[in-house]
């Protein structure tokens, strides 16, 4: 079973990439689980979200507290929160950054696995906005294939309609564009 | 066909309640019931189902109106939480007395004050004795088949009761996960049209809920209280007609792992699941804890709840309120009237859990498992302990 802890903030849709990842992996046949931090939602205000994806049935409610994999969706995150609190000695840590891999460590005191990808050009330029959930599956996916990639587009297009193309896009921008540490 | 989907679980439970084919809604949304009515006030909008959706302007005229849409002979839902089902409660004892059978999905919620929005089973437990069936929920499958099985049962003609669904608020009711939706066409195998006896009809006039005077009043009460323990049997059969369509058997209480246990655990709601996990763990490392989940809160299980677990020496119980002033939590002190003075019975500790949403993990169970080995030997000056309370 793989865990997930995904770090946003409210409105940038960490809670519905955590669902589409969930979904992806359902539609594999395997088991999966997506579920927010259940706080008051406010827009800006630093939330969780986690994903439990497993070839078992998954028997367990807990939060994630010992994730294989966190996945940080707003640049300005690590220098407020913890973001590898409870990180799995293999862990990974997937920032979106434009700093470099010595900078990243330095500034944010990070000593595990990390991928990073400079998500908030790729959303800006595809997308027009600054909303980096969908590109960030796209390092997610490269990082760790937690899920196929057509299943992910396959929920990607259910969730979004019309949308779908542009967000993949951005997803497979990312795919190309993360940086993987070792 | 039958279609596994990953969905979340307050929208498969409103499918549920669309296959159905639910004739009336009335409800008044709140946190964290408020995913279930959004998907149904769509899909009647959307024309998916041909129902009345009641926007009320309160819990209290929520379930007025569905005392009378039921009464009329209306397919009846609503769902609430916590403050909602309080608003409710004026209300809530007279459909069981009324034999009408609403059908409501509880997303359980705690108490203010302090306000909180999240999980526990205080909003229930302070309602337990409103004369419904009800029924816990250990997951999304579970919240999808016991909404169709309530409809089943309350409608029945030999039953004629309101039923509830309890579904964790957050915890499950929030969750994306595997749910196997059924079809129209196997929801309607299943699920025949309501035909209610009696119902309100201005071409057949009757009266409905009139004055019960001294003479009638304790008879009128008793035929209520023997409906609602009658009622196990169709419950039973209702679960039986659902595994024979579609393969998922249910009962009144589940094990896991309890045959040679000396130690059970007894859950309820969601945290089962967890506590599977944590039965697991404790296995490896030799204990011989096990499992028993009530499914059937109302009317409570007793030879089942016995069979299940009257082998054990210890039974570490799991309560998810704190009624205050009381001997112990509600779950615990109805097994310990239902094994009082039953020579050979386990020894029971109450544990309080999970209070407002607060985390219950493997390893508490782990701790609860420790404890009441320990007061098995010496026992303690109170009969319950609440878990994982912080002293500074």
């Amino acid at each position: 079973m793989k865990e997930v802890r995904l770090h946003g903030r409210g409105g940038q849709g960490a809670v519905t990439s955590a669902e589409l990842v969930a979904i992806a992996g359902i539609d594999e046949g395997r088991f999966a689980q997506a579920f927010p931090s259940f706080g008051p939602e406010r827009r800006g205000a630093p939330v969780t979200a986690f994903i439990r994806v497993s070839d078992s049935p998954i028997r367990t409610r807990e939060k994630v507290y010992c994730p294989d994999i966190v996945m940080v969706l707003d640049s300005s995150l690590p220098s407020l929160v913890k973001v590898s609190e409870g990180l799995h000695k293999d862990g990974i840590v997937i920032l979106n950054t434009h700093m470099k891999e010595s900078e990243v460590r330095r500034a944010f005191g990070l000593d595990s696995k990390l991928a990073m990808v400079d998500a908030n050009t790729i959303a800006r330029e595809i997308l027009g906005l600054p909303i980096t959930n969908t590109t960030m599956l796209g390092a997610l996916l490269k990082a760790t294939g937690i899920v196929g990639k057509k299943s992910l587009e396959h929920a990607l297009d259910r969730r979004f309609g019309r949308l779908s193309e542009k967000n993949k896009d951005a997803m497979r921008r990312a795919i190309e564009e993360t940086i993987i540490t070792k | 066909m039958a279609k596994r989907i990953g969905i979340e679980v307050s929208i498969a439970l409103a499918e549920a309640v669309k296959l159905a084919n639910v004739d009336v809604i009335a409800a008044y949304p709140i946190t964290p019931q408020t995913h279930i009515v959004e998907h149904l006030s769509e899909v009647v909008a959307n024309g998916e189902v041909d129902a009345e959706f009641v926007p009320v302007e309160s819990e209290h005229g929520a379930m007025s109106c569905c005392c009378g849409s039921s009464a009329a002979g209306a397919r009846t839902f609503t769902s609430t939480s916590s403050q909602g089902l309080l608003l409710m409660s004026e209300i809530l004892f007279i459909p069981g007395p009324m034999r009408l059978p609403i059908v409501m999905a509880v997303v359980d919620r705690a108490l203010s004050a302090p306000i909180s929005i999240w999980n526990d089973h205080q909003d229930i437990m302070s309602q337990r004795d409103v004369g419904w069936i009800q029924t816990f929920a250990e997951n999304g499958q579970e919240a999808f088949d016991l909404t169709l099985h309530a409809f089943r049962v309350a409608e029945d003609r030999r039953v004629s009761l309101p039923m509830m669904v309890n579904i964790d608020g957050f915890t499950l009711s929030h969750v994306v996960e595997a749910v196997e939706l059924l079809s129209q066409e196997e929801v309607d195998q299943y699920l025949p049209p309501f035909k209610p006896r009696y119902r309100l009809d201005p071409r057949k006039p009757i009266t409905m809920g009139p004055v019960g005077i001294p003479e009638v009043y304790s008879e009128a009460k008793v035929a209520h209280n023997e409906a609602l323990k009658a009622s196990k049997k169709v419950i039973l059969q209702g679960w039986k007609e659902f595994a024979d369509l579609f393969g998922r058997q249910y009962n009144p209480v589940e094990t896991y792992r309890s045959e040679d246990a000396e130690i059970l655990l007894v859950t309820m709601g969601s945290i089962s699941e967890t506590a599977m996990t944590a039965v697991d763990t404790m296995r490896e490392k030799g204990q011989k804890a096990g499992l028993v989940r009530i499914r059937l809160w109302r009317p409570f299980p007793g030879p089942e709840f016995r069979k299940a677990a009257g082998k054990a020496k210890v039974l570490a119980v799991v309560d998810r309120c704190l009624p205050p002033g009381a001997t112990c939590g509600p779950v615990g002190a109805e097994l310990r009237s239902l094994f009082y003075k039953v020579p050979g019975s386990p020894k029971i500790f109450n544990f309080i859990a999970g209070l407002g949403g607060r985390d219950v993990t493997v390893e508490w169970f782990e701790e609860m498992v420790e404890k009441a080995t320990a007061f098995a030997k010496k026992r303690p000056k109170e009969l319950y302990e609440v878990i994982g309370v912080r002293e500074k």
